[in-house]
């Protein structure tokens, strides 16, 4: 079983994301998503900057199997991309809630992420699409 | 493993037969364009060269030894004799350049290839001359762009592909400067017709639809879509990647599509990939005709000649300096003419029959299918979740046991949809007894799966290399031989 922590939400298209408390969200792959993926070889994270709507693509991950666009789960601007996951792309893999994130949004509206998932919804949700 | 012929080398050794007997003059040359060391050339003898190539072509795999049922890739046998007329003196020593009354034959033979591709694929009129599927595919979308700019059409934005798609359509797609937008699949393999009917709109330019589907099943509701999409304003492209598991027998242009691309090494027997010369001539019905790449070639019922943009001024272009791969396109009207209006509809027939017959067997196997209550077209898919779960052993797995019984792997991991797949394409050119060989091959893996896992998660056994570490080749990028320090 895929783990799934409690305090974050998701989509259906299988990002996290965590609520800083400070306006600002950070945003990655589950671990269910890096699990199906398999093994990293090449990230690209936004620059700074970058406005997105909800729902953009705002990143690619690829993996030995396939490269796959990262949604935006929120709207707002990009604060940062990872820059580490250049030379680590395994970090999404070892670590994809901690170091393996990818950026980090400043919200364009605070109730932005009410709408998503909860850890319990996406967990139904997962077990609902490995039907 | 076998030696680079670098490692051959020693120095000072060469095959002076080979040598010119005089040094070429470079007094000609800028001084600093000359090089001040020598090239690092493998220094080797003749028999040194000949043994080292002999031996690798040995480890060639192809169609012409063995099975091969890449899904998606229609990888079937190429006659000899299109090789053999396509090689006549009189049409390999023409110029392209050489005057339109010398080349009248060549040029019969691309004229009748262009009717005899109307005619199968139902479109109103056909261009040969893009030097690729992926070119072919470019310019479909280009001709889409340049139907909408010419009624001023301007706001739309937008290409729908279905997420069952090859690759390289929402590749196309960017390219042509649109944005892509994703249409879901439903159960049953077809497209999800609400979501189609919620994403069109004045913004939308086109959808890309291959017809079957990678999912290898026939699109039912095919005229549907292209009703939904037409009263939207946009137009249908057909990728025909699949055209082998219909020719003859259902038309795109009958379907309802703009526009077709037709890779011809897939579905009329022209040499493979490899990035060598290929061929994607495009189709359209009658309002895309003025967009159409030239040159293509006409004739006024006494002589041919060269269709260019003088007749044709809203064509999108030239895509190369002649007409594509000529060589290309003679085989693919060769093939054409050895067929003839029987044969293109046995293709169709048997490559469905063949697929049916390695679906249903392998079903009885023991494998799960991924659509089993749909009829295969000419692929279809087998997913090996159930059986990864239960031993621990993947689609991949499978794929590299497969070598060491002599077949080459299926596709494996595409469609994306459907997880630890092999996508299956056996085509009409296989006998029975080699499509039974297959299926005891395949059985006696998922046997070994159950019993002896390790088996296969160390496979292949007999290959002249063993399991890569494709991770480790992917984050280490290393292509180039260094030669290791004195």
């Amino acid at each position: 079983m895929s783990n799934i922590p409690a305090d974050l939400k998701y989509t259906k298209s299988h990002e996290w994301v965590k609520l800083n408390g400070d306006g600002t969200a950070t945003v990655g792959i589950t671990d269910h998503a890096q699990d199906q993926l398999g093994d990293m070889v090449y990230v690209e994270a936004p620059d700074a900057g970058r406005s997105l709507k909800a729902g953009e693509a705002c990143a690619v991950v690829e993996s030995v199997k396939a490269a796959s666009d990262v949604y935006a789960p929120v709207a707002g601007d990009v604060i940062e991309g990872n820059a580490g996951l250049a030379d680590a792309p395994e970090s999404v893999n070892n670590d994809p809630y901690g170091s393996g994130w990818l950026l980090k949004i400043k919200l364009a509206d605070a109730a932005a992420a009410d709408g998503l998932m909860d850890a319990t919804a996406y967990e139904a949700f997962v077990a609902s699409e490995d039907h | 493993m076998t030696m680079l012929i670098f490692e051959h080398s020693r120095t000072g050794r060469a095959a002076t037969a080979q040598s010119p007997f005089e040094a070429a003059d470079c007094s000609d040359l800028p001084a600093d364009q000359l090089r001040s060391d020598a090239p690092g050339l493998p220094e080797v003898s003749e028999l040194q060269a000949v043994r080292h190539y002999t031996r690798l072509s040995k480890k060639n795999f192809s169609i012409d030894t063995h099975f091969y049922p890449l899904g998606s890739c229609t990888m079937k046998y190429n006659p000899r004799a299109c090789n053999t007329y396509a090689m006549l003196p009189g049409l390999l020593a023409r110029h392209p350049l050489g005057p339109v009354s010398a080349g009248q034959g060549f040029m019969a033979c691309m004229y009748e290839l262009q009717e005899m591709l109307k005619e199968v694929t139902g479109m109103q009129s056909v261009s040969l001359t893009p030097a690729a599927g992926a070119q072919g595919e470019f310019a479909g979308v280009a001709m889409i762009r340049a139907y909408h700019d010419a009624r001023n059409d301007t706001a739309r934005t937008e290409i729908l592909v279905p997420d069952a798609a090859h690759g390289t359509n929402p590749a196309t797609a960017t390219m042509c400067g649109y944005e892509v937008r994703e249409i879901p699949t439903d159960k049953q393999g077809d497209v999800d017709l609400e979501a189609l009917k919620a994403a069109v709109g004045p913004q939308t330019a086109g959808i890309m639809l291959t017809n079957p589907s990678t999912l290898g099943v026939f699109e039912r509701r095919i005229k549907e879509i292209a009703g939904i999409v037409h009263e939207a304003g946009g137009l249908l492209y057909y990728d025909g990647a699949n055209l082998n598991a219909i020719l003859g027998k259902v038309r795109p242009g009958d379907m309802g599509f703009d526009v077709i691309h037709m890779n011809l090494h897939k579905t009329f027997s022209t040499p493979h990939g490899g990035g060598g010369p290929g061929a994607g001539p495009v189709g359209v019905s009658k309002r895309l005709e003025p967009f159409l790449p030239v040159p293509m070639v006409g004739y006024d019922g006494d002589e041919y000649h060269w269709i260019t943009e003088k007749e044709k001024p809203q064509s999108i272009g030239r895509l190369s300096a002649f007409m594509g791969n000529a060589g290309v396109l003679l085989r693919a009207y060769i093939y054409a003419r050895l067929l003839g209006r029987e044969g293109m509809h046995r293709v169709a027939e048997y490559a469905t029959l063949n697929a049916n017959y390695l679906m249903a067997k392998l079903r009885d196997a023991g494998f799960d299918l991924a659509f089993p209550n749909r009829r295969a077209t000419h692929e279809f898919i087998v997913t090996l979740k159930k059986v990864e779960k239960e031993c621990g052993t993947s689609a991949m797995d499978f794929a590299k046991r497969l070598l060491d019984f002599g077949y080459h792997a299926p596709t494996t991991y595409f469609p994306l949809l459907v997880p630890e797949c092999l996508l299956i394409e056996p085509t009409e050119t296989e006998a029975k007894e080699d499509l039974d060989g297959f299926i005891e091959a395949m059985t006696k893996i998922l046997e070994e799966a159950r019993t002896t896992p390790e088996v296969l998660k160390e496979a292949p056994h007999t290959q002249p290399v063993r399991r890569l570490d494709d991770v480790r080749a992917a984050r280490e990028l290393d292509l180039a031989w260094k030669a290791p320090a004195a």
